[in-house]
């Protein structure tokens, strides 16, 4: 008895187990943090925090205010050595590939900082200048306070780990806020091709 | 029962683990949350298993058959905190930080200390082949991988927790092999 009794329990144990893996993993699609973030985003679009952003010319804006077009948004900081620093030319060249839909008011980028205590808007500038920016279309902003910075970051699923030399790691990508300002997707930032087919195709819709 | 210390040494590891310093320490880096933090936690459910009567024990034997659904179950619980979601969320979501410091010591700690005494020879030869096993290819991928599996850690940490599976595997092999040679083996 006690034979078929411990297969009961064992089939019972790999049933429930099964069923746990396939929560933990978005039904074994989400082996990393990282995917689980772009499938639940895909799959339950987020509202974004109304919170206070200054740009790099100084002024002050929020979400409400770009309502209405196609958002494409990266977190950077300014003084990144690494990979990171590629992020800057990423958005100079959508910048370049966009241009129509830009101009025609549909789309625009932005980079928000999430280290806002170092980069200012001449930062911020500094930073657009040399990654290549050539007119309208690409807002570099920052965070007016911390506590926004934290609901941002919530929201956006990004997480950024101090990389011991003064610096960051962070799990760079090109988040897409749709024209009602709704997070809607999050795709790899070292691929500006497949953001701007993104963004042409919905545009086409 | 001979071994009334051992409930409260579990308690006192629990306890240990648990304090805000010593978890902030030991999820500082994957390496001390996968090495250190979960198999502690895991051998402080081992020792709180010590705690159980026998008449539980008697009731037990009879869904546990040479420790089969005991170390199925602490195997699957593994499986979970093996994964890197798993490592990373347990930093960021209070309750699954929660679901760790519960489910590691219960769900693996405590059936595995039920059930590893029960098991013969052949349950124990498959289950230490796949810990083996599983250590080369958890080692392998996170030596191997050339991006960040936990956004909560760096690159280095995670090729650091690969080595460490890679030398945790041999070390078990050579144990293993080493206990063939020379060592006396029950195979009842």
């Amino acid at each position: 008895m006690s034979l078929l009794r411990t297969l009961l329990a064992s089939l019972l144990i790999l049933a429930g187990g099964v069923a746990v893996l396939a929560a933990a993993t978005d039904g074994f699609r989400a082996f990393t943090s990282e995917t689980a973030r772009r499938i639940d985003v895909r799959e339950h679009p987020r509202a974004l925090p109304m919170v206070a952003l200054q740009t790099a010319d100084g002024r002050a804006i929020d979400f409400a205010a770009l309502r209405g077009r196609w958002l494409l948004v990266d977190f950077i900081y300014t003084r990144c050595m690494t990979y990171c620093s590629v992020q800057g030319g990423e958005f100079a060249q959508l910048q370049r590939d966009l241009a129509q839909p830009i101009a025609a008011g549909q789309v625009a980028l932005l980079s928000i900082s999430f280290d806002p205590a170092h980069d200012d808007p001449m930062q911020l500038a500094a930073y657009q200048r040399r990654s290549g920016d050539h007119g309208s279309g690409w807002i570099a902003a920052r965070p007016v306070n911390t506590p926004d910075l934290d609901a941002l970051m919530r929201v956006f699923g990004v997480s950024a780990v101090p990389d011991g030399l003064g610096g960051f790691v962070h799990n760079a990508a090109i988040a897409v806020v749709n024209p009602r300002g709704m997070l809607v997707a999050i795709l790899d930032w070292d691929a500006p091709g497949e953001a701007q087919q993104f963004i042409q195709q919905r545009l086409e819709q | 029962m001979p071994a009334g210390w051992k409930p409260w040494f579990g308690v006192t590891l629990w306890c240990l683990l648990a304090l805000p310093p010593v978890r902030f320490m030991l999820e500082s880096s994957m390496t001390l949350q996968m090495l250190v933090q979960i198999p502690l936690l895991g051998l402080s459910g081992w020792w709180l298993a010590a705690s159980h009567t026998d008449r539980f024990d008697n009731v037990l034997t009879r869904w546990n058959r040479s420790g089969i659904s005991g170390l199925l179950l602490a195997s699957l619980a593994s499986i979970i905190w093996m994964l890197p979601r798993a490592l990373d969320a347990s930093l960021t979501i209070p309750w699954i930080e929660v679901a760790k410091f519960a489910g590691v010591p219960l769900l693996i700690g405590v059936p595995a200390a039920i059930s590893w005494p029960r098991a013969g020879f052949v349950v124990r030869g498959v289950l230490l082949i796949e810990i083996v096993a599983m250590a080369f290819r958890l080692g392998w991928l996170y030596l191997d991988s050339p991006v960040r599996l936990c956004s909560n850690y760096l690159i280095s940490d995670q090729q650091q927790l690969g080595k460490s599976m890679l030398a945790i595997g041999v070390a078990i092999s050579l144990l293993l092999a080493g206990k063939l040679l020379w060592g006396r083996i029950d195979t009842d």
